[in-house]
């Protein structure tokens, strides 16, 4: 389903992310994890075309969509979320994730309909679904940080993604909050049947959802596979796990 | 409560067009060259602010489509005698098309250096207008551009009362009335939201699939488009066409109306443009020190509303429904918890 292939990005002469190479199965869900600064959101900015790759190649279904632009791999069934929240801080909730069904359902050129009209139900139905419906008419800059951070969920789901990219989704959250929104994330991406990489670092939640876990670990992937595995791993311990 | 109702139920839009329809009629010659040029440049500023106030786009060049559209339209009007109804819509269609020319490298480039690029467009049509004497008329203009042929007016009662100034004023008005109108539409459609999302957040609007340039170009070239068809009218207003139309502080005066009036409602640019032609010509006709005196008000406009006028009365406003609210009984309270639409709208209003 996604393929990383080789994926480089140097920043100057400093190498962020370096020969990484991952792949992620229809309907799995992935973690990466790695210390502060190790290069998940790098990674992940590589992936979704917000970064161009110094080196390698991004492959989706077989399709090479290496340094093809963030809104046309959106369009390809891509959606993510970023790590410092992202949403449309001005509008209402609703309008946000209607937003993304507009953009999403080919109506962007429409200059003539009121938009507000339009995916009505189906952004109630999506705010339902991610514990939002309350808020809806809520401006999106004055939730919680926590609701912010689901809203963004509900502003990727709307663009009905295969593949979606959470990076730390649950940064910030309280531990309820955090537990709350994780079992969230597994029954969507359950329910979507959705192909899943997130970046966290929650360890718990990481072990408890994740079928499959690669280390980064200075731009580079030290330990890859399934989460025993991965916990077994003496590098692994060595340079992160090592006080958990 | 009942007065808030009915308030709400007037369709205020109508009520001020038709208020201002009656100039001609109840005012004096000097009100309707007022009022001429509030309408156009209240078109203008609107068509400003579809980039300024809903996609976030700050040009410091609008103006150069203002002036393509006037020299289009008078030159048109002018030297190949074509009617007005071929004239103006030439005027849009020009004017969008060195939109969508200049716009094409301003979105390439971030938000200041759009900014930066946009004014050098603009003063490179200015430096043409200035220079291409035979067609511009160069540092002399283009004077006495004709008023469109208002003949078949004179037939119709009432209208036909009217000297070519308030019949010209009659036509101005309903062009810009509709294409307020449109804007109007255009900004409450998808499109528009859209326009939103970029202004919000750009890369997030990218994430969600959204073109982020090619949006902005689309913007640029309707902004442009209906600047031009202000500029058209404007240059029949003022009975020529000159370069000055086209030089920067146009610009810079554009925005200060739209600021003014506030960028964040869709009439406050209309607001900010009616009180700056206003404040012109009051403080012009008492001191000879008025772009100092002007400056000052702005300055204290500016402050006492940083979300412009429109925007500082509505949150008075806003304020106001609070406290009232606050003291309504029970009842009241209970019977406006029922009617949750009509909440839900001003929630998402405010
Ligand atoms: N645009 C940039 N220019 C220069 N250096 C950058 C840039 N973006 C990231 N870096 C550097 O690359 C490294 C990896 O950063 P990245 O944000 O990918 O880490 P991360 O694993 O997501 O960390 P965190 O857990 O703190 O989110 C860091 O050292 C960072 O300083
Ligand atoms: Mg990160």
């Amino acid at each position: 389903m996604l393929e990383v292939k080789g994926l480089s990005k140097s920043f100057g002469g400093f190498r962020a992310v370096s020969d990484v190479n991952l792949a992620v199965a229809e309907g799995e869900i992935a973690a990466v994890i790695g210390p502060n600064g190790a290069g998940k959101s790098t990674l992940f900015n590589l992936i979704t075309g917000h970064l161009q790759p110094t080196a390698g190649r991004v492959v989706v279904d077989g399709r090479d969509i290496t340094g093809v632009a963030p809104f046309k791999i959106c369009g390809m069934g891509m959606g993510r979320s970023f790590q410092r929240t992202n949403i449309f801080p001005k509008l209402t909730v609703l309008e946000n994730v209607q937003a993304a069904f507009l953009i999403h359902r080919g109506q962007g050129p429409n200059f003539w309909s009121r938009s507000e009209r339009l995916y009505r139900t189906e952004s109630e139905a999506l705010l339902a679904s991610i514990g939002l419906a309350a808020q809806a008419w809520t401006t999106a800059g004055t939730l919680s940080y926590g609701n912010q951070k689901q809203l963004e969920l509900g502003i990727a789901l709307a663009s009905d993604p295969k593949i979606l990219l959470l990076d730390e989704p649950t940064a910030g959250m309280s531990a309820t909050e955090t537990h709350e929104s994780i079992a969230l994330i597994a029954r969507i991406a359950r329910e979507r049947g959705l192909t899943l990489l997130f970046t966290e670092h929650d360890m718990a939640v990481v072990f408890s959802i994740a079928q499959k876990i690669a280390v980064l670990h200075q731009g580079r992937i030290i330990a890859h596979g399934d989460p025993a595995t991965v916990r077994a791993d003496a590098e692994v311990r060595r340079v992160y796990l090592g006080d958990h | 409560m009942k007065t808030n109702d009915l308030a709400g139920r007037i369709p205020w839009t109508l009520v001020v067009f038709l208020a201002a329809l009656a100039v001609p009629w109840l005012g004096s010659r000097y009100d309707v060259f007022l009022a001429t040029q509030i309408a156009i440049s209240g078109l203008f500023a609107v068509s400003l602010n579809l980039l300024l106030g809903t996609t976030g786009l700050v040009s410091f060049g609008h103006v150069a489509y203002f002036g393509i559209g006037a020299y289009v339209c008078g030159i048109l009007m002018k030297t190949y005698a074509m009617p007005f109804s071929i004239a103006l819509p030439a005027a849009a269609l020009g004017a969008a098309f060195a939109s969508l020319v200049f716009g094409f490298f301003c979105v390439r480039l971030t938000r200041i250096y759009f900014a930066m690029l946009s004014l050098a467009f603009s003063q490179i049509i200015w430096a043409i207008a200035y220079k291409w004497n035979d067609v511009t008329g160069g540092d002399q203009g283009l004077p006495d551009v004709p008023y469109p042929d208002l003949d078949w007016m004179n037939s119709i009662p009432l209208l036909g009362d009217l000297r070519i100034a308030g019949q010209f004023y009659v036509v101005s008005l309903v062009v810009v009335g509709l294409s307020l109108a449109a804007m109007r539409r255009i900004i409450n459609s998808p499109f528009g939201r859209i326009l939103t999302t970029i202004r919000e957040n750009a890369e997030r609007a990218s994430a969600i699939g959204v073109d982020v340039r090619r949006y902005e170009l689309a913007a640029f070239v309707v902004a442009g488009g209906f600047a031009g068809i202000a500029g058209a009218l404007f240059g029949i207003f003022s009975r020529g066409v000159f370069s000055d139309y086209v030089f920067w502080p146009k610009s810079a005066e554009v925005m200060i109306m739209t600021i003014l009036g506030g960028i964040d409602h869709f009439w406050g640019p209309v607001v900010g443009a009616a009180t700056l032609v206003l404040l012109n010509q009051e403080i012009t006709s008492y001191t000879e020190y008025w772009s100092f005196v002007l400056g000052t008000i702005l300055l204290v406009l500016l402050f006492a509303f940083p979300g412009g006028i429109v925007g500082g009365l509505s949150a008075g406003f806003a304020w106001l429904r609070r406290k009232r609210g606050r003291a309504i009984s029970p009842d009241a309270r209970r019977l406006e918890a029922t009617g949750a639409e009509t909440t839900s709208v001003e929630v998402k209003r405010a």
